[in-house]
């Protein structure tokens, strides 16, 4: 059992909400992942719907280019769209 | 009222020793994972067994509570299969013992739903997807390990094979059991049988896994004759009632 791939699990809590990742697990194959995170993540009524993704498949950005990816957004304050005046009628923005 | 006791506890004991066997696995597991999924799977068993027990208690009366009838019994007067009271000698004997009883445990709960008892037709409803949901693990565990590795596939075959003698003791019926059938309150489990082994085997055929053949079947477990590791079962599981007489917490 040593020798399982990795799994990246997504559950959604709700319908209408998105799949939000909430872990990982071992297991032999898809079924077996989405049996596996049925019984690990989902215990507590924490979900209405699984997906599994191999971990192998996830291409993630490297730790040692955050200085170039991740910085140049710091002092860009205006990215966020703050400054609009909001009628009181919206909520939730 | 006393032949439904009786035929009560025949179904709930199962899942008292069962859901007790596979405690015993919590922090011994092969994996998290399926360390994890025996132990969800039995507090189902365990929850299962505490409506049936209520209702039990409600139906005797006096002192009696869920607690008395699952802690302060005898050996001879727990009704499980022998089946349920095998060990967890390995993961394929917990797997087989699994698969084994859930596929019976499914047939009668679907059985039990329509029964003329409201509250044993409610409890099989309630019961019901949680049974399917442990038919489902049992079965593809045995798809997998039979069709795994040699390793793998031996084993497993070699639980099979040392657990099917306790198969044809889930179709036995005690006198109070076909006093239940005649009232329409118990389901008739030899209606059961043929269906049984036709799905076992099917699926035990997709594991790439021998039906066995035997001539001799054990049985007593629901007379109260029970093996060997029954005494063991209950010694653990009755410790704390038994050394702090009405404790609670």
């Amino acid at each position: 059992m040593k020798n399982w791939p990795l799994w990246e699990v997504f559950i959604r809590s709700k319908n209408g909400l998105e799949h939000r990742h909430c872990g990982s697990l071992h297991a032999s194959d898809a079924t077996m992942a989405l049996e596996n995170a049925r019984d690990v993540y989902t215990r507590r009524m924490e979900g209405v719907s699984i997906w599994v993704v191999p971990s192998a498949q996830i291409t993630a950005s490297n730790p040692e280019n955050n200085g170039e990816t991740f910085e140049p957004a710091m002092d860009k304050a205006y990215r966020h769209p703050t400054f609009y005046e909001l009628p009181e009628e919206l909520k939730h923005m | 009222m006393n032949n439904l006791i009786q035929y009560i506890l025949g179904i709930a004991d199962n899942a008292l020793i069962l859901g007790q066997r596979l405690g015993e696995l919590c922090g011994h597991g092969p994996s998290l994972e399926t360390d994890i999924a025996m132990t969800n799977i039995s507090l189902d068993l365990l929850g299962q067994t505490r409506s049936y027990y209520q209702y039990v208690a409600k139906m005797q009366g006096g002192e009696a509570t869920e607690d008395t009838v699952a802690f302060l019994r005898l050996e001879r007067e727990y009704k499980n299969v022998l089946l349920v009271e095998q060990p967890n000698t390995d993961f394929g004997y917990s797997i087989a013992r699994q698969f084994l009883f859930d596929v019976f445990h499914l047939a009668l709960l679907e059985e039990l739903q329509n029964s003329k008892d409201e509250m044993l037709a409610a409890i099989a409803k309630k019961s019901i997807k949680e049974v399917l949901y442990h038919t489902r693990f049992s079965s593809d565990w045995i798809k997998r390990l039979g069709d795994g590795t040699e390793e793998s596939h031996n084993r497993i075959q070699t639980a099979i094979n040392d657990l099917w003698i306790f198969t044809d003791e889930l179709f036995h019926q005690t006198d109070a059991d076909k006093a239940m059938v005649t009232e329409g309150i118990g389901v008739d489990t030899s209606l059961l049988k043929s269906n049984y082994y036709k799905k076992v085997s099917g699926i035990l055929d997709e594991a790439t896994l021998q039906t066995p053949v035997v001539e001799y079947f054990q049985k007593g477990g629901k007379q109260g004759i029970h093996s060997e590791h029954m005494g063991f079962i209950l010694t653990e599981l009755q410790y704390m009632q038994r050394t702090y007489p009405n404790m609670t917490w």
